[in-house]
């Protein structure tokens, strides 16, 4: 069996991990590139969202090399998402692919129901090892996630930003190979102390949350790289989602740590007080949870035709005026111009610059209107 | 004489004037990219630079805006490269201080942006969609025949307008067929369209914003006083079109290359006439195979010096070339 599985950001360095404790070949699609874009785009339907199609230009690429088994999240809710799996199994099939797809079903209480899901996928491992295997893909993710908040903090702030995204580079790549929890966490602690220790510049920098939908959130490949662009911007980015967030929530229902998921829905009060499916909810609640940790700003990204950002866009009006928080949405899809993303980010951070430069000249002239 | 040039490249125009001291107008231009944006940069230097010499002109810093941005700083030289609100919303601020809203459309975007004490406050740009653009509106006038100058004359002639179906640049060309087979006159058909782009603008830019007198319209589009007499009648609001309102990036441009100027006291960037005017410039690109993003690399020569590169995720190639850029950015 030669497992592949779609990319989303970094997790396909725990997902391999992951695999390989499980005793599986792993057949990890390439990274995402244009011509993945354009298979993607070409096998898909027209109005399914951008996520779809990345995804299916994954699969056909990993089929290509030799993968027979893809392994992909399904889920529940209104949001097209738990539908994905088995719309781009058939079209796989009418392609003509031979191939076997196991959806992992988010459990609904139950942490034991996904472990029999992973166990049946591993079928020569004992219960034992396939605990300690998501035990160590868990810890890749841990250390992972350390160093892109780490990135997000420092990106802003350093002066040779090159130098630094090259440190998180050469740290992912090492931990992708590592072979030990102990390798791993030697490597984070050490490229942690390498990026701290980058010539800062002295300037305060701007605060930005990146809220909305999780794929788009989540893999920089789908919206342009803007997470990055607004680091060497000058801007200290916060997501609203990293993986584990998701992982645990979602597939462990809370069990693997402590989760702040339940408070940001609580944020979302009074401004909507209904799941709208998605993580239409999340987005709103974020947004009042970063104003009130004195961001300066919040940018929502999702992809074209998402339906529950749609619906916190439209709320997101409201919080912005409130709330005194700017927010600026963008919508991706494969039509997207990066230049115009570009464009839009720069003046985004341009009006919060200008804006924080001039507060008691804006009070005098208020002060005389 | 001090002078300070604004830049700015778009889709459709290419856009050039001279500042003076005062912060007044000294000269402007307003060229047609016509695809190739080197040429234009430097016909246009040539014709805006043509004889200041014999006035005792000197251009004293350079600033770049619109979507050739990065292409116009390299060939010119500039000391403040910057996205096209900005521009736009301080060029509004410097001619109209205290205006709230600007309608700015342009060749191929449209923006909506708030401001608010003088400072940008919100602001949106059309994103999936160029209907309502100046593209769009050439296009319509080249397949009525009647040139894109007088298209605004035709349209303020209308008393009855026709009610045209805005919401999709392909569907408004085939309603306005339909309406021409239907015998409709023309300035009637003109008017219509003005006003649905007007509704297809407020629907998808202007969404959700809280559009306040004054409202400054400008960019290229501007021209058409049928569409600012639809903005009227449609907002209600008394609409302010600049004088030099084809030009406002480009002066927005201007006026912050002079504020740079006078925060750091550093000598400017400006390449000076020779650079610009007796280079010959090309570009090419490649497929970096350095890793699996495959970017496609730009390189923009200077007959065999390598001026930038671009394009490239990792920035390899683009700190491959000492920038200026880097020294002054050191806090």
């Amino acid at each position: 069996m030669k497992v592949s599985f779609p990319h989303m950001g970094h997790l396909y360095i725990p997902l391999k991990t992951l695999f390989k404790g499980l005793k599986l070949e792993v057949i990890a699609p390439p990274p995402i590139s244009q011509k993945t874009m354009e298979l993607g785009v070409k096998y898909s339907p027209e109005f399914a969202c951008l996520p779809l199609k990345i995804n299916m230009g994954n699969f056909i690429e990993a089929l290509e090399q030799g993968a027979d088994t893809i392994v992909m999240a399904g889920g529940w809710g209104p949001c097209r998402f738990g539908y994905y799996a088995q719309v781009e199994r058939e079209i796989l099939q009418e392609l003509g692919y031979d191939f076997q797809m196991v959806v992992l079903e988010a459990p609904d209480s139950r942490i034991s129901e996904l472990l029999l899901q992973l166990k049946a996928l591993g079928e020569k491992v004992s219960v034992r090892e396939a605990y300690q295997a998501i035990r160590f893909a868990w810890k890749k993710l841990i250390a992972i996630e350390k160093l892109e908040k780490k990135l997000e903090y420092c990106l802003p702030r350093a002066i040779d930003k090159n130098r630094l995204e090259s440190i998180f580079e050469r740290a992912l790549q090492a931990i992708d190979e590592a072979e030990s929890q102990q390798e791993v966490e030697k490597i984070a602690q050490e490229s942690l102390r390498e990026m701290e220790k980058s010539p800062f510049k002295s300037a305060e920098v701007l605060k930005i949350g990146l809220v909305g939908e999780i794929y788009t959130i989540l893999e920089p490949a789908s919206n342009c790289y803007a997470a990055r662009c607004l680091g060497r911007l000058d801007a200290h980015v916060s997501r609203s989602i990293y993986v584990s967030d998701w992982v645990n929530d979602h597939l462990f229902g809370g069990y693997l740590r402590k989760s702040n998921h339940k408070q940001i829905m609580q944020s979302s009060r009074p401004y909507l007080n209904h799941e709208v499916g998605g993580h239409g909810q999340e987005t709103v609640g974020s947004t009042v949870d970063f104003a009130r940790r004195d961001y300066n700003g919040i940018i929502q990204i999702a992809p074209l035709t998402c339906m529950p950002e749609i619906v916190a866009q439209s709320i997101l009006g409201r919080v912005s005026e409130e709330l005194e928080i700017p927010c600026m949405t963008l919508y991706f899809d494969e039509h997207s111009g990066a230049a115009g993303v570009y464009t839009r980010l720069e003046a985004f951070v341009d009006m919060l610059q200008r804006k924080r430069a001039l507060p008691s000249n804006s009070q005098l002239m208020e002060a005389r209107a | 004489m001090n002078l300070y040039l604004g830049v700015d490249i778009g889709s459709v125009s290419s856009n050039f004037i001279l500042l003076d001291q005062n912060g007044r107008l000294y000269r402007k231009l307003y060229l047609r990219t016509l695809g190739n944006p080197v040429k234009a940069l430097k016909d246009g230097y040539a014709s805006i630079s043509d004889g200041l010499d014999k006035q005792h002109g000197k251009i004293r810093a350079v600033g770049s805006t619109g979507s050739g941005r990065h292409l116009a700083a390299v060939l010119l030289g500039a000391d403040v490269v910057k996205n096209e609100i900005t521009a736009h919303a301080v060029a509004a601020s410097h001619l109209f201080p205290g205006a709230k809203t600007i309608i700015e459309i342009g060749g191929q975007d449209s923006k909506i942006i708030i401001l608010r004490n003088n400072i940008v406050h919100d602001f949106a740009m059309n994103t999936v969609c160029a209907a309502g653009t100046g593209s769009f509106l050439d296009q319509q006038s080249a397949r009525l025949n009647i040139p894109i100058q007088e298209f605004g004359d035709y349209a303020v002639k209308s008393g009855h307008p026709v009610r045209i179906a805005g919401r999709c640049g392909v569907f408004a060309e085939s309603d306005m067929i339909h309406k021409q087979q239907m015998g409709f006159p023309v300035e009637d058909i003109i008017m219509g369209l003005c006003e649905a782009l007007v509704r297809n603008y407020l629907n998808n830019v202007g969404k959700g914003k809280k559009i306040e007198e004054p409202v400054v319209f400008q960019g290229g589009v501007a021209a058409n006083r049928g569409l600012a007499k639809a903005f009227e009648k449609i907002l209600g609001l008394k609409i302010n079109v600049p004088a030099h309102y084809e030009v406002m990036g480009a002066i927005g441009a201007a006026i912050l290359a002079r504020e740079q100027m006078e925060l750091s006291h550093s000598p400017t960037r400006f390449r000076g006439d020779n650079f610009v005017l007796e280079g010959n410039f090309t570009s090419n690109s490649h497929e970096c195979s350095g890793c699996p993003n495959l970017c496609e690399v730009v390189c923009i020569k200077r007959d065999n010096e390598v001026l930038a590169y671009w394009g490239d995720r990792c920035k390899k190639w683009e700190s491959s070339i000492k920038q200026p850029r880097d020294r002054l950015k050191v806090v």
